[in-house]
């Protein structure tokens, strides 16, 4: 039996300090009309089903249980999550998921831009395709894109791997195409199957970092000439 | 050779520090990334000086009679607002920047006069957070190390947009000090040249800012205040912005401000001084009926309790500092002047906190130098500094007949130059005359 917590009768800061008291059980949150910064904050196993659309910050800084969004989501859904599981049934708008730590967020329609930014670790699916600047310096994670990626995916990425099925608009710097070897195939299976959904690991290319960004170059002709055969200095 | 130098003239354009940087770029092909702040001449609190008492008004004993010295963020605004004793904090320096023991010696320090202390880019190390009775929270752009449970157990939250010694540019730490447990906590690859975020990853403008700060209150329970950083760029405007998202506190820093590591030319050309931006502010927190309610925090070039007393005239709050703290626990100690000149320095003149081979210790990740930094010695060390600050801004006060340091106001200054009286908004001492305001 899940608590039904109606945002027409009840301000935010209710909702989410009940969510935050809670030890467990199951949540539905009505009405929430793109309300903002809904179901941020989760420490313990709940399980709260949002019945319609979200504006920012939905399951921010998400750390353990369920948040699933009926319906589509607005900027930053689950930004820095760290644990647990966040899923939207539309689309997310920006930023989704952008610096997650770790969990699983699932997006069954598109991601707009700059999807997975700075992600630390996280795990994210689209179902749809997602904007332009996806992965933007990710560090670390896996993003899993059914659909097609914007213009400059992964640019100046780290050590993130990401994964498309369609088309990449154009690559961002340092970003370059790898070999799909059976470990990533393991993965993007292992990840579909997490999200509920259903493709097949060999149509997916994946993408990651050329490392070449990673320190300043520094000429020294100094020390090359006092070095040199004959060098004098 | 002796050589009679008298008849030459060393070039004010290409003067020998002008030609070196010029030599080095052409060495290396690389910008000069840099710690500490900006070096070159600038409009500063010291072209301010008090007035004192006199005919028309009436000292404090300077011995005896109460001078208030404590600060209150966030009252009425936040569950557990922060209560300074003294209104001098310590800026946010990262660990990773900074060793251990200095962010240990910080909290020591800091925390026995009863001030706060703050984290930086790089998360919150058990070290601060055990040894800092007040800890705030830095929200950064690159996000390293940002952990809710963290967030949770912080005295206050501070948005960091941006920092005088870089307004709109990122962190910076390079690759000889990110060891194993900086990469761990910042999730990157050991030894990389790190570069972080300069914008935050997901929001944009004023609009965007006060739905961030409804996000963090709701996930700490409205428990504590939250700040918001700024480099001084636009000051007044900035100001009202992040009043208008909904900030407690709002922190100034100018283009003094000190840096672990960034380009030079950022350093000596971005950003305006403290000395003018805590008048615009101070501004747009009068203007939107919020002065001393909303408190300005101004960093940047703080050096002494004439500073801090300055900064509270011209109508800050709080100041933070930064290089004086680390000065205090031991940076620039003559007694490492060997050791500064082995690296192509002097004791006086160190400024590569870039580089992680600082021989006191402070600025580096290498185990044997920091472990040369006492942290009890190092936080006696700040407490006394602070101590003298709070004496000698009370001094100052008391002069001008305060009971609280914070009734100081700009009625007790006049400036020494036209320029701090222009961005003072103080008469030119010895006339009446405020640049820009009357005749
Ligand atoms: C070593 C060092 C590290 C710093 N790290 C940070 C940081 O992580 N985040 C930040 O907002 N500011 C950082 N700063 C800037 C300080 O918070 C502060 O704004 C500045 O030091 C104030 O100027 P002052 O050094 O002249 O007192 C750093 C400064 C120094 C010297």
């Amino acid at each position: 039996m899940s608590t039904a917590i109606d945002l027409v009768e009840v301000p935010l800061r209710q909702l989410n300090q009940v969510l935050h008291d809670a030890e467990s059980g199951g949540f539905d949150v009505l009405n929430p009309r793109g309300a903002h910064a809904v179901a941020c904050g989760i420490t313990t196993d709940v399980t709260v089903e949002v019945a319609g659309s979200v504006g920012y910050y939905c399951a921010g800084m998400h750390q353990v249980g369920t948040v699933v969004v009926n319906g589509n989501s607005g900027p930053g859904l689950a930004e820095n999550i760290m644990s647990g599981t966040v899923r939207t049934t539309g689309n997310a708008s920006m930023s989704a998921a952008a610096t997650g730590c770790g969990g699983l967020v699932v997006i069954e329609g598109d991601a707009g831009a700059r999807c997975g930014i700075s992600m630390k670790g996280v795990d994210i699916v689209v179902g749809g395709s997602i904007g332009h600047m996806g992965a933007f310096m990710a560090q670390a994670g896996n993003l899993v894109v059914l659909g097609d990626a914007g213009a400059d995916l992964g640019d100046s990425i780290y050590e993130a791997v990401l994964y498309a099925r369609g088309e990449v608009e154009s690559l961002g710097t340092d970003c370059v195409e790898k070999e799909m070897r059976p470990e990533h195939l393991a993965a993007v299976e292992h990840l579909l199957e997490a999200a509920d959904m259903a493709a097949s690991p060999s149509d997916f290319r994946r993408y990651g970092s050329a490392r070449q960004m990673y320190s300043f170059h520094v000429d020294d002709i100094d020390a090359e000439l006092a070095e040199g055969p004959g060098g004098t200095r | 050779m002796t050589s009679d130098t008298w008849h030459q003239r060393e070039s004010y354009s290409f003067d020998r520090n002008t030609i070196a940087e010029i030599r080095r770029a052409a060495n290396t092909g690389i910008y000069r990334i840099r710690g500490w702040g900006a070096k070159r001449v600038l409009p500063t609190l010291d072209d301010l000086v008090f007035l004192g008492a006199s005919m028309s008004r009436y000292p404090l004993e300077g011995y005896r009679e109460a001078c208030g010295t404590d600060v209150i963020i966030g009252e009425g605004r936040a569950e557990r607002p922060v209560h300074l004793d003294i209104p001098v904090t310590i800026a946010g320096m990262s660990f990773g920047s900074l060793s251990a023991q200095a962010k240990e010696a910080l909290g020591r320090g800091a925390s026995s006069v009863g001030t706060s202390t703050t984290t930086g880019d790089g998360g919150m190390t058990e070290e601060e957070r055990g040894h800092s009775t007040k800890l705030v929270y830095q929200y950064l752009p690159s996000r390293y190390g940002m952990n809710p449970d963290d967030l949770r157990r912080a005295d206050a939250i501070e948005v960091v947009v941006g920092q005088g010694a870089k307004p709109g540019g990122g962190g910076m730490l390079l690759g000889q000090k990110i060891t194993e447990r900086v990469a761990e906590m910042r999730t990157l690859p050991e030894g990389i040249d790190q570069r972080s975020a300069c914008r935050h990853p997901d929001w944009t403008g004023p609009d965007d800012l006060a739905i961030k700060i409804v996000e963090l209150r709701e996930i700490v329970d409205w428990r504590v205040p939250v700040y918001v950083k700024l480099g001084a760029a636009r000051p007044y405007y900035d100001t009202a912005l992040a009043v208008k998202a909904g900030a407690d506190a709002v922190v100034v820093d100018g283009m003094q401000g000190g840096t672990a590591a960034t380009q030079d030319v950022f350093i000596e050309h971005v950003g305006i001084p403290t000395l003018a931006a805590i008048p615009e502010a101070v501004r747009a927190l009068r203007e939107l009926g919020v002065h001393r309610d909303v408190k300005l925090i101004a960093a940047g070039g703080i050096r002494s309790g004439a500073d801090v007393a300055k900064a509270l005239a011209l109508g800050a709050d709080v100041v933070s500092i930064g290089t004086a703290a680390l000065i205090a626990i031991g940076d620039n100690d003559p007694a490492y002047d060997d050791e500064y000149r082995a690296l192509g320095s002097a004791a006086g003149f160190w400024e590569d906190y870039q580089d992680g081979t600082d021989p006191a210790g402070i600025t580096t990740q290498d185990p044997e130098l920091s472990s040369r930094l006492d942290p009890v010695i190092g936080g006696r060390r700040l407490a006394n500094y602070l101590q003298v600050l709070t004496l000698e801004a009370q001094t100052l006060a008391r002069a001008c007949g305060k009971s609280h340091v914070l009734n100081l106001e700009p009625e007790d200054l006049a400036a020494l130059t036209v320029e701090a009286a222009a961005m003072a908004g103080v008469p030119l001492a010895g006339t009446g005359w405020t640049p820009g305001t009357s005749g």
